[in-house]
């Protein structure tokens, strides 16, 4: 793979802050998750009801979409090229739980599909696609910790065969109150290189 | 420049065969997996039918020679016998000779253990030692340690329905970069309340035999399986002179970007992963030859696929049958299950049966293949559509 | 009834996480589904576990519930016709 690709910009929440390309856009300590990430999307516009009906990990992947695309202007009203390749440590085991807990019982036995539509963890994936329509490839990987080298051969392979524009990388992870996301997108053009050295640098921001 | 990736193994355990052979005879013969469930105890027994093997874990953990202390969830029992059926398959002695990798992928991990123990952890240290197993990527990581491969790539993916159909894409795309010159690629789930209840919730669970692609189809049936398939690259082939199954000539993965879980209409995510998978082929939609079909028997999706498989293929659509009717679906394991089911359709130049099929599907005049059917086959087209929109497409070939 | 229609509005905001939404926003015969209020076929789903849990009324087939589903004032005449708890 010779050609090289660049990162356009990347946003982080974690330790109940949201940071674009390093720069805080919100914050609010003393919040559980849940918590937080509902007034993270009241503070920031964010004007997507279906936010609520999503669970954890979709919200918290949906947020940080949403200000990394915002910053990039992608306009969710027309089709975009742009892959998605998500991958955590977790799953979907924040969810999992709350399904367990409906099932278990055998006298208060009221599953919820709206529960269990979002036990898998690349649901997040497909609430972004609804979102911004994207129609390109898409995968989610599960690993022990943040793979920065998987992450960046698989986006490198997807632009230099031309499977896509770009490619929205990242790591969403949560599991109750523990809870990380790191998003970037990886573009054709710019200025900042696409390396492992910058992504970990990045995630570590 | 579209040099198809070669197929040297295949291993299979599911309802209907404990290997290829039984699989093989089984869909010769239209045996079907399909039953009430007998090794989970729920309160859906009476309304449910499912693909379940027939071993119990006890039987498996012997197969395997495994110790009695060991945390070996269901799925990882499973798939750690499938794998090492397609190793042998494949000829290999001594894996680490070549760089090699384990793409496995599942749904729901050692979900089995956990939500039978989960409530006697606190008293009983014993069974402790299945918290560990619970993890997605557990089963992949025992996986590895059954064929050696536990200081390589193993990796796992999970994306539902179509989770072993991208293991395949990512194996095949890491031979051909050269990242590896081996690697063992499939999947695993089994039977577990977990996935019972969560399906019953969304009302897509049929109390019959399912029968896709059928006008009065009433949903899915679940099944348990596991597949794996060896892939290598032209440099082992050159040096080991070995016979090769078939190739991964094409594939594709799009997302619907329609609901969390339902198809859209017309099936633009899968329409779009056939196209793609075409073009990556370098072949025309009249080179397909046969389509297993994703055909869950769920009104939602046997509409959405039939529509697209219209889109693609126009008024010349090849013969297509799902295997879900034998089988069930088996969820992260489907497509690796049917891409073996597509390479012993290709190396004996035969169409299997859709199953259970009674009333043409009033939407359009497209018929699935009811009888098992000789037919000299080139290539075969394998769908794989999972929940979240994660739609894709494989397709095998008889040549490179 | 009145009680009711109020209930009901209550628990479907609370159900199906409508959150942007207060009871003085739902009438007794706005469409729930498709462009009226916007629920989907998941929101349909909800709504016929509601039904068992807090009426006792168990539905088997999805597509019965769409006709029930129709408004406030449907579901209401509705559940007050069937319900067991």
């Amino acid at each position: 793979m010779n050609s090289n690709y660049y990162i356009s910009s990347f946003c982080s929440i974690k330790n109940n802050t949201i940071s674009l390309n390093g720069s805080m856009v919100y914050s609010n300590e003393n919040m559980e998750f849940l918590e937080f990430i509902k007034a993270a999307y009241k503070s920031l516009d964010t004007n997507y009801p279906k936010f609520f009906k999503m669970d954890g990990l979709s919200k918290l992947a949906i947020l940080a979409a949403h200000v990394l695309f915002k910053n990039e202007n992608i306009n969710q009203d027309k089709d975009n090229d742009i892959a998605v390749v998500f991958s955590n440590k977790s799953s979907s085991i924040d969810t999992d739980r709350k399904h367990q807990k409906s099932i278990e019982n055998k006298d208060d036995y009221y599953p919820s599909p709206a529960i269990f539509v979002y036990t898998l963890p690349n649901i997040c994936i497909g609430e972004i696609s609804i979102k911004y329509k994207l129609f390109s490839e898409n995968s989610f990987f599960i690993f022990e910790n943040f793979s920065a080298q998987h992450l960046l051969d698989y986006a490198n392979s997807l632009l230099s065969a031309g499977k896509t524009e770009k490619v929205l990388c990242g790591w969403v992870e949560l599991d109750g109150n523990q809870y990380e996301a790191y998003l970037y997108l990886v573009t054709k053009i710019g200025t900042i290189l696409h390396s492992k050295e910058n992504i970990i640098k990045f995630y570590n921001t | 420049m579209s040099r198809g990736v070669a197929i040297t193994g295949m291993g299979i355990i599911s309802a209907i065969g404990n290997n290829v052979e039984e699989n093989y005879e089984s869909l010769l013969e239209g045996k079907t997996g399909i039953s009430r469930v007998s090794k989970i105890k729920t309160i859906h027994r009476d309304d449910i039918m499912v693909g379940e093997i027939s071993f119990t874990n006890q039987e498996l953990e012997q197969q395997l020679g495994l110790s009695s202390d060991n945390n070996y969830s269901r799925a990882a029992l499973l798939g750690s016998i499938a794998a090492k059926q397609a190793i042998v398959n494949a000829g290999i002695s001594n894996i680490n000779k070549y760089k090699t990798g384990l793409i496995s992928s599942n749904s729901v991990g050692g979900m089995d253990m956990t939500e039978a123990h989960f409530y006697d952890y606190f008293q009983n240290d014993a069974i402790q030692k299945y918290i560990n197993g619970h993890h997605s990527g557990d089963s992949s990581q025992k996986i590895a340690e059954q064929l050696g491969l536990e200081k390589s790539f193993v990796t796992t993916i999970s994306t539902a329905c179509s989770s072993s159909a991208n293991a395949i894409i990512l194996g095949a795309r890491l031979i051909k970069s050269g990242q590896l010159d081996r690697v063992i690629v499939g999947g695993v789930d089994c039977l577990t309340k977990f996935t019972i209840n969560g399906f019953k919730s969304l009302m897509i669970l049929s109390d019959t035999f399912n029968s896709p692609f059928d006008e009065d189809r009433k949903g899915l049936n679940l099944g348990e399986a596991s597949a794996f398939l060896v892939l290598e690259s032209d440099k082992v082939l050159q040096a080991k002179n070995k016979p090769v199954l078939g190739y991964v000539k094409g594939y594709a993965n799009t997302k619907d970007a329609y609901h969390q879980t339902a198809s859209s209409d017309n099936g633009d995510g899968a329409t779009l992963a056939m196209e793609k998978a075409l073009k990556v082929a370098q072949l025309s939609s009249k080179d397909i030859t046969y389509i297993n079909a994703h055909g869950t028997a769920t009104i939602n999706n046997d509409l959405s696929e039939g529509r697209a498989i219209l889109r693609v293929f126009g008024n010349d659509v090849p013969l297509f049958s799902s295997t879900k009717a034998y089988t069930g679906h088996t969820l992260a394991a489907a497509g690796a299950i049917e891409a073996v089911y597509s390479i012993l359709a290709l190396q004996n130049n035969i169409v299997f049966p859709n199953l259970n099929f009674k009333t043409q599907m009033k939407e359009f005049n497209i018929t699935p293949q009811l009888e098992l059917k000789e037919k000299e086959l080139q290539t075969v087209m394998s769908n794989s559509f999972g929940f979240g929109g994660n739609c894709s497409t494989v397709i095998f070939s008889k040549k490179q | 009834m009145k009680t009711l229609k109020q209930e009901l509005k209550e628990n479907i905001i609370e159900q199906l996480n409508l959150e942007d939404l207060a009871i003085e926003d739902i009438n007794d015969d706005d469409i729930l589904f498709g462009d009226g209020l916007g629920l989907d076929s998941i929101d349909g789903l909800e709504l016929i576990v509601m039904l068992d849990k807090n009426y006792g009324i168990k539905l088997t087939d999805p597509k019965e519930g769409r006709a029930i589903f129709e408004s406030i004032e449907v579901m209401a005449k509705y559940i007050s016709e069937n319900r067991t708890k």
